[in-house]
Protein backbone atom coordinates (compact mmCIF):
# COMPACT_ATOMS: atom_id res chain seq x y z
CA UNK A 1 0.00 0.00 0.00
CA UNK A 2 2.82 2.39 0.95
CA UNK A 3 5.59 0.76 -1.54
CA UNK A 4 5.39 4.05 -3.23
CA UNK A 5 6.97 5.75 -0.55
CA UNK A 6 10.02 3.61 -0.65
CA UNK A 7 11.55 3.87 -3.92
CA UNK A 8 15.61 3.12 -4.82
CA UNK A 9 17.67 6.16 -4.95
CA UNK A 10 17.63 5.57 -9.10
CA UNK A 11 14.17 6.31 -9.23
CA UNK A 12 14.07 9.43 -7.06
CA UNK A 13 17.15 10.56 -9.35
CA UNK A 14 14.34 10.75 -12.25
CA UNK A 15 12.48 13.89 -11.35
CA UNK A 16 16.00 15.76 -10.21
CA UNK A 17 17.68 17.36 -7.59
CA UNK A 18 15.95 21.12 -7.59
CA UNK A 19 18.54 23.83 -5.90
CA UNK A 20 15.28 25.12 -3.66
CA UNK A 21 12.48 23.56 -2.69
CA UNK A 22 8.87 24.90 -4.72
CA UNK A 23 6.23 26.59 -2.72
CA UNK A 24 4.34 23.71 -1.84
CA UNK A 25 5.73 22.88 1.74
CA UNK A 26 5.34 26.79 2.59
CA UNK A 27 1.81 27.19 1.39
CA UNK A 28 0.78 23.48 3.08
CA UNK A 29 2.75 25.13 6.29
CA UNK A 30 0.27 28.06 6.32
CA UNK A 31 -2.88 25.99 5.70
CA UNK A 32 -1.60 23.50 8.51
CA UNK A 33 -1.14 26.68 11.13
CA UNK A 34 -4.32 28.23 10.07
CA UNK A 35 -6.87 25.17 10.17
CA UNK A 36 -5.21 23.97 13.13
CA UNK A 37 -6.14 27.56 15.71
CA UNK A 38 -9.37 27.31 13.68
CA UNK A 39 -10.03 23.63 15.05
CA UNK A 40 -8.44 24.37 18.39
CA UNK A 41 -10.79 27.58 18.69
CA UNK A 42 -13.66 25.59 17.09
CA UNK A 43 -13.20 22.80 19.61
CA UNK A 44 -13.00 25.23 22.79
CA UNK A 45 -16.23 26.53 21.75
CA UNK A 46 -17.82 23.33 21.83
CA UNK A 47 -16.40 22.60 25.47
CA UNK A 48 -17.75 25.60 26.16
CA UNK A 49 -21.22 25.11 24.86
CA UNK A 50 -20.94 21.97 26.73
CA UNK A 51 -19.84 23.51 30.30
CA UNK A 52 -22.60 26.17 29.54
CA UNK A 53 -25.41 23.76 28.51
CA UNK A 54 -24.21 21.30 31.95
CA UNK A 55 -24.82 24.09 34.08
CA UNK A 56 -27.91 25.70 33.40
CA UNK A 57 -29.39 22.44 32.33
CA UNK A 58 -31.16 21.68 35.35
CA UNK A 59 -32.02 25.16 36.89
CA UNK A 60 -34.56 27.19 36.54
CA UNK A 61 -36.04 30.83 38.33
CA UNK A 62 -39.34 31.72 39.41
CA UNK A 63 -40.22 35.35 38.96
CA UNK A 64 -42.43 36.51 41.79
CA UNK A 65 -44.28 39.95 40.62
CA UNK A 66 -45.50 41.23 43.81
CA UNK A 67 -41.88 41.59 45.22
CA UNK A 68 -40.84 39.80 48.17
CA UNK A 69 -44.06 39.68 49.93
CA UNK A 70 -44.83 36.39 49.58
CA UNK A 71 -40.97 35.00 48.95
CA UNK A 72 -40.51 33.18 51.88
CA UNK A 73 -43.48 30.99 51.66
CA UNK A 74 -42.91 30.37 47.86
CA UNK A 75 -39.25 29.52 48.75
CA UNK A 76 -39.57 26.99 51.88
CA UNK A 77 -42.63 25.47 49.36
CA UNK A 78 -40.34 24.98 46.37
CA UNK A 79 -37.70 23.05 48.34
CA UNK A 80 -40.37 20.86 49.84
CA UNK A 81 -41.57 19.52 46.47
CA UNK A 82 -39.90 16.42 45.75
CA UNK A 83 -37.58 16.30 42.79
CA UNK A 84 -36.09 19.91 43.82
CA UNK A 85 -32.75 19.51 44.40
CA UNK A 86 -32.29 23.10 45.73
CA UNK A 87 -33.17 26.51 46.02
CA UNK A 88 -32.02 29.55 46.57
CA UNK A 89 -33.82 33.54 46.50
CA UNK A 90 -31.89 35.85 44.80
CA UNK A 91 -31.28 38.76 47.55
CA UNK A 92 -33.06 42.13 46.28
CA UNK A 93 -29.73 44.30 46.72
CA UNK A 94 -28.34 41.42 43.88
CA UNK A 95 -31.28 42.14 41.53
CA UNK A 96 -31.27 45.85 42.41
CA UNK A 97 -27.82 46.15 41.33
CA UNK A 98 -28.89 44.11 37.96
CA UNK A 99 -31.13 47.04 37.42
CA UNK A 100 -28.34 49.76 37.72
CA UNK A 101 -27.01 48.88 34.44
CA UNK A 102 -30.17 49.90 33.04
CA UNK A 103 -31.78 52.26 35.09
CA UNK A 104 -28.75 53.76 36.58
CA UNK A 105 -29.20 54.86 40.49
CA UNK A 106 -32.80 55.20 40.21
CA UNK A 107 -32.42 51.08 40.16
CA UNK A 108 -31.96 52.01 44.14
CA UNK A 109 -34.88 54.30 44.66
CA UNK A 110 -37.32 52.65 47.04
CA UNK A 111 -40.31 53.26 45.32
CA UNK A 112 -38.85 51.05 42.57
CA UNK A 113 -40.75 48.01 42.87
CA UNK A 114 -38.34 45.11 42.39
CA UNK A 115 -39.64 41.61 41.71
CA UNK A 116 -38.62 38.66 44.10
CA UNK A 117 -36.51 35.90 42.09
CA UNK A 118 -35.84 32.34 43.36
CA UNK A 119 -33.35 30.29 41.56
CA UNK A 120 -33.45 26.51 41.83
CA UNK A 121 -32.57 22.98 40.26
CA UNK A 122 -34.58 19.98 39.88
CA UNK A 123 -33.42 16.59 39.64
CA UNK A 124 -33.92 14.38 36.29
CA UNK A 125 -37.97 13.16 36.49
CA UNK A 126 -39.20 16.92 38.35
CA UNK A 127 -42.86 17.83 37.54
CA UNK A 128 -42.65 21.45 36.95
CA UNK A 129 -46.01 21.67 36.25
CA UNK A 130 -46.82 20.70 39.97
CA UNK A 131 -44.36 23.43 40.68
CA UNK A 132 -45.78 26.25 38.99
CA UNK A 133 -49.71 24.93 40.35
CA UNK A 134 -47.99 25.36 44.14
CA UNK A 135 -46.39 28.40 43.10
CA UNK A 136 -49.23 30.10 41.50
CA UNK A 137 -51.17 29.25 44.71
CA UNK A 138 -49.26 31.24 46.93
CA UNK A 139 -48.27 34.07 44.54
CA UNK A 140 -50.77 34.49 41.61
CA UNK A 141 -49.04 36.36 38.15
CA UNK A 142 -45.15 33.78 39.61
CA UNK A 143 -43.78 32.37 36.65
CA UNK A 144 -41.28 29.84 35.99
CA UNK A 145 -38.39 30.36 33.56
CA UNK A 146 -36.34 27.73 32.30
CA UNK A 147 -31.64 29.02 32.53
CA UNK A 148 -32.07 27.63 29.14
CA UNK A 149 -34.36 29.96 27.22
CA UNK A 150 -32.50 33.27 28.61
CA UNK A 151 -29.18 31.90 27.52
CA UNK A 152 -30.30 30.11 24.01
CA UNK A 153 -29.45 33.56 21.82
CA UNK A 154 -25.56 32.67 23.56
CA UNK A 155 -26.07 28.59 22.82
CA UNK A 156 -26.95 29.62 19.08
CA UNK A 157 -24.00 31.93 18.86
CA UNK A 158 -21.92 29.22 20.42
CA UNK A 159 -23.43 26.74 18.06
CA UNK A 160 -23.10 29.37 14.69
CA UNK A 161 -19.34 29.37 15.83
CA UNK A 162 -18.79 26.28 15.85
CA UNK A 163 -19.97 25.73 12.26
CA UNK A 164 -17.92 28.69 10.75
CA UNK A 165 -15.08 26.93 12.61
CA UNK A 166 -15.82 23.59 10.92
CA UNK A 167 -16.54 25.56 7.39
CA UNK A 168 -13.11 27.40 7.53
CA UNK A 169 -11.47 23.76 8.13
CA UNK A 170 -12.99 22.34 5.38
CA UNK A 171 -12.65 25.82 3.26
CA UNK A 172 -8.63 25.54 4.08
CA UNK A 173 -8.36 22.03 3.40
CA UNK A 174 -10.00 22.79 -0.02
CA UNK A 175 -7.74 25.57 -0.68
CA UNK A 176 -4.98 23.36 0.47
CA UNK A 177 -6.41 20.59 -2.00
CA UNK A 178 -6.21 23.08 -4.98
CA UNK A 179 -2.64 24.41 -3.97
CA UNK A 180 -1.41 20.66 -4.12
CA UNK A 181 -3.52 20.20 -7.24
CA UNK A 182 -1.45 23.55 -8.69
CA UNK A 183 1.84 22.09 -7.66
CA UNK A 184 1.36 18.86 -9.28
CA UNK A 185 0.39 20.65 -12.61
CA UNK A 186 3.62 22.62 -12.46
CA UNK A 187 5.97 19.30 -11.82
CA UNK A 188 4.10 17.57 -14.63
CA UNK A 189 4.77 20.43 -16.88
CA UNK A 190 8.13 20.74 -15.25
CA UNK A 191 8.85 16.73 -15.63
CA UNK A 192 7.02 16.75 -19.10
CA UNK A 193 9.79 15.10 -20.96
CA UNK A 194 10.90 12.90 -18.36
CA UNK A 195 7.02 11.80 -18.98
CA UNK A 196 7.19 11.09 -22.31
CA UNK A 197 10.83 9.14 -22.10
CA UNK A 198 8.88 7.04 -19.50
CA UNK A 199 5.92 6.19 -20.94
CA UNK A 200 7.66 5.64 -24.34
CA UNK A 201 9.69 2.86 -23.29
CA UNK A 202 6.76 0.83 -21.46
CA UNK A 203 6.56 3.19 -17.94
CA UNK A 204 2.73 2.57 -17.10
CA UNK A 205 0.73 5.71 -15.56
CA UNK A 206 1.26 4.27 -11.90
CA UNK A 207 5.32 4.09 -12.48
CA UNK A 208 4.87 7.96 -13.24
CA UNK A 209 2.47 9.07 -10.79
CA UNK A 210 4.29 7.32 -7.45
CA UNK A 211 6.96 9.63 -8.07
CA UNK A 212 5.11 12.42 -8.16
CA UNK A 213 3.12 11.33 -5.58
CA UNK A 214 5.82 10.75 -3.02
CA UNK A 215 7.63 14.59 -4.04
CA UNK A 216 4.48 16.00 -2.87
CA UNK A 217 3.52 13.61 -0.24
CA UNK A 218 6.89 14.39 1.60
CA UNK A 219 6.59 18.68 0.89
CA UNK A 220 3.10 18.04 2.47
CA UNK A 221 4.22 16.35 5.54
CA UNK A 222 7.05 18.38 6.19
CA UNK A 223 4.81 21.74 5.64
CA UNK A 224 1.39 20.26 7.75
CA UNK A 225 4.15 19.40 10.50
CA UNK A 226 5.51 22.52 10.18
CA UNK A 227 2.43 24.08 10.56
CA UNK A 228 1.18 22.17 13.13
CA UNK A 229 4.02 22.79 15.27
CA UNK A 230 4.29 26.42 14.75
CA UNK A 231 0.36 26.39 15.66
CA UNK A 232 0.84 24.19 18.87
CA UNK A 233 3.33 26.41 20.07
CA UNK A 234 1.10 29.65 19.54
CA UNK A 235 -2.27 27.78 21.33
CA UNK A 236 0.54 27.12 24.55
CA UNK A 237 1.19 30.90 24.51
CA UNK A 238 -2.58 31.81 24.21
CA UNK A 239 -3.35 28.97 27.38
CA UNK A 240 -0.78 30.71 29.48
CA UNK A 241 1.95 27.94 29.42
CA UNK A 242 2.60 24.63 29.63
CA UNK A 243 1.11 24.32 33.39
CA UNK A 244 -2.31 25.47 31.60
CA UNK A 245 -1.91 23.53 28.32
CA UNK A 246 -4.94 23.54 26.43
CA UNK A 247 -6.75 25.96 28.69
CA UNK A 248 -8.56 28.56 26.22
CA UNK A 249 -9.61 32.22 27.45
CA UNK A 250 -12.75 32.19 29.50
CA UNK A 251 -12.19 28.84 30.95
CA UNK A 252 -12.59 26.84 27.75
CA UNK A 253 -10.68 23.36 27.56
CA UNK A 254 -9.27 21.42 25.52
CA UNK A 255 -9.75 17.76 26.30
CA UNK A 256 -7.54 14.65 25.76
CA UNK A 257 -9.72 13.65 22.63
CA UNK A 258 -9.63 17.34 21.41
CA UNK A 259 -5.83 17.65 21.42
CA UNK A 260 -5.41 13.72 19.78
CA UNK A 261 -7.88 15.56 16.91
CA UNK A 262 -5.42 18.41 16.68
CA UNK A 263 -2.27 15.86 16.44
CA UNK A 264 -3.67 14.29 13.64
CA UNK A 265 -4.55 17.30 11.84
CA UNK A 266 -1.09 17.47 9.83
CA UNK A 267 -1.22 13.82 9.25
CA UNK A 268 -4.90 14.40 7.89
CA UNK A 269 -3.48 16.99 5.81
CA UNK A 270 -0.57 14.82 4.27
CA UNK A 271 -3.28 12.28 3.66
CA UNK A 272 -5.55 14.25 1.54
CA UNK A 273 -2.22 16.34 -0.18
CA UNK A 274 -1.26 12.98 -1.05
CA UNK A 275 -4.54 11.68 -2.52
CA UNK A 276 -5.15 14.86 -4.64
CA UNK A 277 -1.78 14.57 -5.82
CA UNK A 278 -2.08 10.97 -6.64
CA UNK A 279 -5.75 11.77 -8.61
CA UNK A 280 -4.21 15.19 -10.19
CA UNK A 281 -1.24 13.41 -11.52
CA UNK A 282 -3.15 10.16 -12.72
CA UNK A 283 -5.98 12.56 -14.82
CA UNK A 284 -3.20 14.32 -16.40
CA UNK A 285 -1.45 11.57 -17.53
CA UNK A 286 -4.93 9.97 -19.06
CA UNK A 287 -4.83 13.29 -21.11
CA UNK A 288 -1.63 11.50 -23.03
CA UNK A 289 -1.90 8.38 -24.99
CA UNK B 1 5.96 -16.07 -41.14
CA UNK B 2 4.18 -14.32 -38.46
CA UNK B 3 3.78 -10.84 -38.58
CA UNK B 4 5.32 -8.24 -36.07
CA UNK B 5 3.26 -5.43 -37.10
CA UNK B 6 0.37 -5.60 -39.85
CA UNK B 7 -1.13 -2.25 -40.78
CA UNK B 8 -4.51 -2.37 -42.65
CA UNK B 9 -5.46 0.73 -45.05
CA UNK B 10 -3.84 2.79 -42.33
CA UNK B 11 -4.30 6.68 -42.31
CA UNK B 12 -3.02 9.30 -39.71
CA UNK B 13 -3.64 13.09 -40.07
CA UNK B 14 -2.92 15.84 -36.75
CA UNK B 15 -5.80 17.76 -35.85
CA UNK B 16 -7.79 19.03 -38.68
CA UNK B 17 -5.12 19.02 -41.58
CA UNK B 18 -4.57 16.65 -44.80
CA UNK B 19 -3.64 13.00 -43.53
CA UNK B 20 0.63 12.92 -43.93
CA UNK B 21 -0.01 8.91 -44.26
CA UNK B 22 -2.52 7.47 -46.54
CA UNK B 23 -3.99 3.90 -47.42
CA UNK B 24 -0.69 2.39 -45.70
CA UNK B 25 -1.44 -1.67 -46.28
CA UNK B 26 2.06 -3.63 -45.46
CA UNK B 27 3.15 -6.40 -43.00
CA UNK B 28 6.54 -6.46 -41.22
CA UNK B 29 7.73 -9.88 -40.61
CA UNK B 30 9.33 -11.05 -37.17
CA UNK B 31 12.66 -11.43 -37.62
CA UNK B 32 12.89 -9.21 -40.68
CA UNK B 33 14.97 -6.04 -41.94
CA UNK B 34 13.77 -3.25 -43.01
CA UNK B 35 15.08 0.22 -44.08
CA UNK B 36 12.26 3.25 -44.40
CA UNK B 37 13.38 6.04 -46.67
CA UNK B 38 11.64 8.63 -48.04
CA UNK B 39 12.40 12.82 -48.88
CA UNK B 40 11.86 14.36 -45.94
CA UNK B 41 7.89 15.58 -45.33
CA UNK B 42 7.35 12.08 -46.69
CA UNK B 43 5.77 10.78 -43.40
CA UNK B 44 8.59 8.44 -41.68
CA UNK B 45 8.90 9.74 -38.26
CA UNK B 46 4.85 9.75 -38.63
CA UNK B 47 4.99 6.03 -39.62
CA UNK B 48 7.39 5.46 -37.11
CA UNK B 49 5.46 6.89 -34.38
CA UNK B 50 2.84 4.76 -35.34
CA UNK B 51 4.72 1.62 -35.10
CA UNK B 52 6.13 2.61 -31.46
CA UNK B 53 2.31 3.52 -30.12
CA UNK B 54 3.13 7.07 -29.55
CA UNK B 55 0.04 7.77 -32.13
CA UNK B 56 -2.85 6.26 -33.22
CA UNK B 57 -4.14 6.20 -36.37
CA UNK B 58 -7.28 8.30 -37.83
CA UNK B 59 -8.55 5.20 -39.61
CA UNK B 60 -7.62 1.86 -40.54
CA UNK B 61 -6.32 -1.09 -37.97
CA UNK B 62 -2.90 -1.75 -37.04
CA UNK B 63 -1.72 -5.22 -35.56
CA UNK B 64 1.65 -5.52 -33.43
CA UNK B 65 2.72 -8.79 -32.03
CA UNK B 66 -0.81 -10.26 -33.05
CA UNK B 67 -2.79 -7.71 -31.20
CA UNK B 68 -5.17 -5.01 -32.19
CA UNK B 69 -4.16 -2.01 -30.81
CA UNK B 70 -5.48 0.64 -33.18
CA UNK B 71 -8.43 1.70 -30.20
CA UNK B 72 -6.53 -0.67 -27.37
CA UNK B 73 -7.31 1.42 -23.87
CA UNK B 74 -4.28 3.01 -23.64
CA UNK B 75 -3.44 1.30 -19.52
CA UNK B 76 -3.15 -1.86 -21.95
CA UNK B 77 -0.45 -0.44 -24.13
CA UNK B 78 2.89 -0.39 -21.70
CA UNK B 79 3.33 -4.12 -21.86
CA UNK B 80 3.79 -3.38 -26.30
CA UNK B 81 5.86 -0.38 -25.30
CA UNK B 82 8.37 -2.58 -23.55
CA UNK B 83 8.72 -4.79 -26.66
CA UNK B 84 9.87 -2.01 -28.77
CA UNK B 85 12.81 -0.41 -28.58
CA UNK B 86 13.29 3.18 -30.01
CA UNK B 87 16.17 5.45 -31.22
CA UNK B 88 14.06 8.85 -31.46
CA UNK B 89 16.60 11.33 -34.28
CA UNK B 90 16.65 13.84 -31.55
CA UNK B 91 18.44 11.17 -28.88
CA UNK B 92 15.30 11.96 -26.19
CA UNK B 93 17.78 11.69 -23.24
CA UNK B 94 16.57 12.65 -20.21
CA UNK B 95 18.96 16.06 -19.36
CA UNK B 96 19.98 15.08 -15.49
CA UNK B 97 20.69 11.72 -15.74
CA UNK B 98 23.66 10.05 -16.42
CA UNK B 99 24.43 7.95 -19.49
CA UNK B 100 24.48 5.06 -16.46
CA UNK B 101 20.94 5.76 -15.37
CA UNK B 102 19.65 6.90 -18.78
CA UNK B 103 20.53 3.40 -20.42
CA UNK B 104 19.21 1.76 -17.23
CA UNK B 105 15.39 3.00 -17.65
CA UNK B 106 14.09 0.65 -19.66
CA UNK B 107 15.10 -1.89 -17.07
CA UNK B 108 13.74 -0.39 -14.32
CA UNK B 109 10.81 0.13 -15.52
CA UNK B 110 10.31 -3.31 -16.90
CA UNK B 111 10.80 -4.20 -13.00
CA UNK B 112 14.84 -4.94 -12.79
CA UNK B 113 16.71 -4.90 -9.19
CA UNK B 114 19.52 -2.39 -8.94
CA UNK B 115 21.75 -5.20 -8.77
CA UNK B 116 20.67 -6.87 -12.28
CA UNK B 117 20.97 -3.33 -14.16
CA UNK B 118 24.84 -2.79 -13.47
CA UNK B 119 26.09 -5.04 -15.36
CA UNK B 120 24.19 -5.29 -18.57
CA UNK B 121 24.31 -1.34 -18.72
CA UNK B 122 27.88 -1.60 -18.27
CA UNK B 123 28.48 -3.98 -20.96
CA UNK B 124 26.39 -1.95 -23.24
CA UNK B 125 28.27 1.21 -22.58
CA UNK B 126 31.42 -0.58 -23.21
CA UNK B 127 29.82 -1.71 -26.48
CA UNK B 128 29.09 1.48 -27.91
CA UNK B 129 32.29 2.98 -26.84
CA UNK B 130 31.09 5.10 -23.70
CA UNK B 131 32.63 2.86 -20.44
CA UNK B 132 34.34 5.54 -19.26
CA UNK B 133 31.69 8.32 -19.74
CA UNK B 134 28.72 6.45 -17.57
CA UNK B 135 28.40 9.07 -15.39
CA UNK B 136 28.42 12.00 -17.72
CA UNK B 137 24.96 13.67 -18.50
CA UNK B 138 23.56 14.49 -22.00
CA UNK B 139 24.48 18.34 -22.22
CA UNK B 140 28.07 17.65 -21.32
CA UNK B 141 28.46 14.85 -23.89
CA UNK B 142 28.87 15.24 -28.08
CA UNK B 143 26.16 14.81 -30.42
CA UNK B 144 27.61 11.43 -31.65
CA UNK B 145 28.26 10.39 -27.57
CA UNK B 146 24.19 11.27 -27.06
CA UNK B 147 22.93 9.06 -30.45
CA UNK B 148 25.03 6.31 -28.45
CA UNK B 149 23.63 6.62 -25.53
CA UNK B 150 20.03 6.55 -27.28
CA UNK B 151 20.83 3.60 -28.87
CA UNK B 152 22.16 1.56 -26.33
CA UNK B 153 19.28 2.34 -24.08
CA UNK B 154 17.05 1.05 -27.00
CA UNK B 155 18.32 -1.94 -27.28
CA UNK B 156 19.00 -2.82 -23.27
CA UNK B 157 16.32 -5.12 -23.17
CA UNK B 158 16.61 -7.00 -26.47
CA UNK B 159 13.47 -5.76 -27.71
CA UNK B 160 11.40 -8.02 -30.22
CA UNK B 161 10.85 -4.57 -32.46
CA UNK B 162 13.64 -2.33 -32.98
CA UNK B 163 12.61 1.32 -34.67
CA UNK B 164 15.58 3.89 -35.00
CA UNK B 165 15.12 7.13 -36.73
CA UNK B 166 18.08 8.28 -38.63
CA UNK B 167 20.39 6.37 -36.15
CA UNK B 168 23.64 6.90 -37.32
CA UNK B 169 23.38 10.65 -38.20
CA UNK B 170 25.29 12.06 -35.75
CA UNK B 171 28.64 9.50 -36.06
CA UNK B 172 31.15 8.70 -37.95
CA UNK B 173 31.28 5.84 -40.39
CA UNK B 174 33.61 3.53 -38.51
CA UNK B 175 30.70 4.15 -35.21
CA UNK B 176 27.87 3.98 -37.55
CA UNK B 177 29.21 0.63 -39.04
CA UNK B 178 29.43 -0.73 -35.41
CA UNK B 179 26.03 0.08 -34.52
CA UNK B 180 24.82 -1.01 -37.68
CA UNK B 181 26.11 -4.45 -36.75
CA UNK B 182 24.79 -4.43 -33.47
CA UNK B 183 21.40 -3.61 -35.05
CA UNK B 184 22.43 -6.54 -37.48
CA UNK B 185 23.32 -8.67 -34.45
CA UNK B 186 20.17 -8.14 -33.06
CA UNK B 187 18.53 -9.16 -36.03
CA UNK B 188 20.08 -12.32 -36.22
CA UNK B 189 18.93 -13.00 -32.45
CA UNK B 190 15.11 -12.61 -33.43
CA UNK B 191 14.93 -8.61 -33.18
CA UNK B 192 12.55 -7.01 -36.20
CA UNK B 193 14.24 -3.99 -37.23
CA UNK B 194 13.27 -0.67 -38.98
CA UNK B 195 15.74 1.95 -39.17
CA UNK B 196 14.43 5.26 -41.16
CA UNK B 197 17.56 6.67 -43.03
CA UNK B 198 18.54 8.47 -46.06
CA UNK B 199 22.13 6.93 -46.08
CA UNK B 200 22.50 4.77 -49.49
CA UNK B 201 25.57 3.78 -48.39
CA UNK B 202 23.86 2.35 -45.11
CA UNK B 203 21.43 0.35 -47.16
CA UNK B 204 23.84 -1.28 -49.68
CA UNK B 205 25.60 -2.07 -46.49
CA UNK B 206 23.23 -4.48 -45.38
CA UNK B 207 22.34 -7.03 -47.32
CA UNK B 208 19.03 -8.96 -47.01
CA UNK B 209 17.68 -5.91 -45.45
CA UNK B 210 14.06 -4.86 -47.04
CA UNK B 211 12.89 -1.21 -48.24
CA UNK B 212 9.67 0.81 -47.63
CA UNK B 213 9.78 4.04 -49.27
CA UNK B 214 7.33 6.43 -48.24
CA UNK B 215 6.41 9.37 -50.77
CA UNK B 216 3.86 11.58 -49.44
CA UNK B 217 2.39 9.49 -47.11
CA UNK B 218 1.87 7.13 -49.25
CA UNK B 219 4.15 3.45 -49.77
CA UNK B 220 6.16 2.82 -52.57
CA UNK B 221 7.54 -0.48 -52.02
CA UNK B 222 10.53 -1.49 -54.50
CA UNK B 223 11.21 -5.30 -53.26
CA UNK B 224 7.35 -5.77 -53.46
CA UNK B 225 7.66 -8.14 -50.39
CA UNK B 226 6.06 -5.70 -47.97
CA UNK B 227 1.61 -6.18 -48.95
CA UNK B 228 -0.10 -8.98 -47.91
CA UNK B 229 -0.43 -11.57 -49.99
CA UNK B 230 -4.00 -12.28 -51.11
CA UNK B 231 -3.65 -15.98 -49.87
CA UNK B 232 -3.67 -16.97 -47.15
CA UNK B 233 -6.82 -14.07 -46.06
CA UNK B 234 -5.83 -11.31 -43.95
CA UNK B 235 -5.82 -11.95 -40.30
CA UNK B 236 -3.77 -15.78 -41.02
CA UNK B 237 -0.35 -15.97 -40.06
Amino acid sequence: MFDWLFVSPAERRLLGASSRRAPTPWVIAIMSFTIMLIAATGLALANTANVLNRAIEARYAIEIPGGSANLDAVLSTVRSMSGVAGAEAVPESDMRKILERWLGPAAQSRELPVPALINFDVRQGANLGAIEQRVEAIAAGARIVAHRDSVAPLMQSLTLLQVVALGLVLLLSAAAAAAVVLAARGALDTHRFTIEVMHGIGATDLQVTHLFQRKIAIDAFIGSVAGGFAAAIVLLLLAGGAAFAGELTGGATLGIDDLLILALLPFLLTALATWVARTAVLRALREAL
Amino acid sequence: MAAVADFDSVGLRYGTGAEVLRDLDFRLRTGAFYFLTGASGAGKTSLLKLLYLAQRPTRGRIRLFGEELSEAPRETLPPFRRRIGVVFQDFRLIRHLSAFDNVALPLRVAGAKDEDVEGPVREMLAWVGLADRASARPPTLSGGEQQRVAIARAVINRPELLVADEPTGNVDADMANRLMGLFTALNRLGTTVVVATHDVGLINATPGAQLIRLENGTLVDPTRSLRNPPNPPRGAA
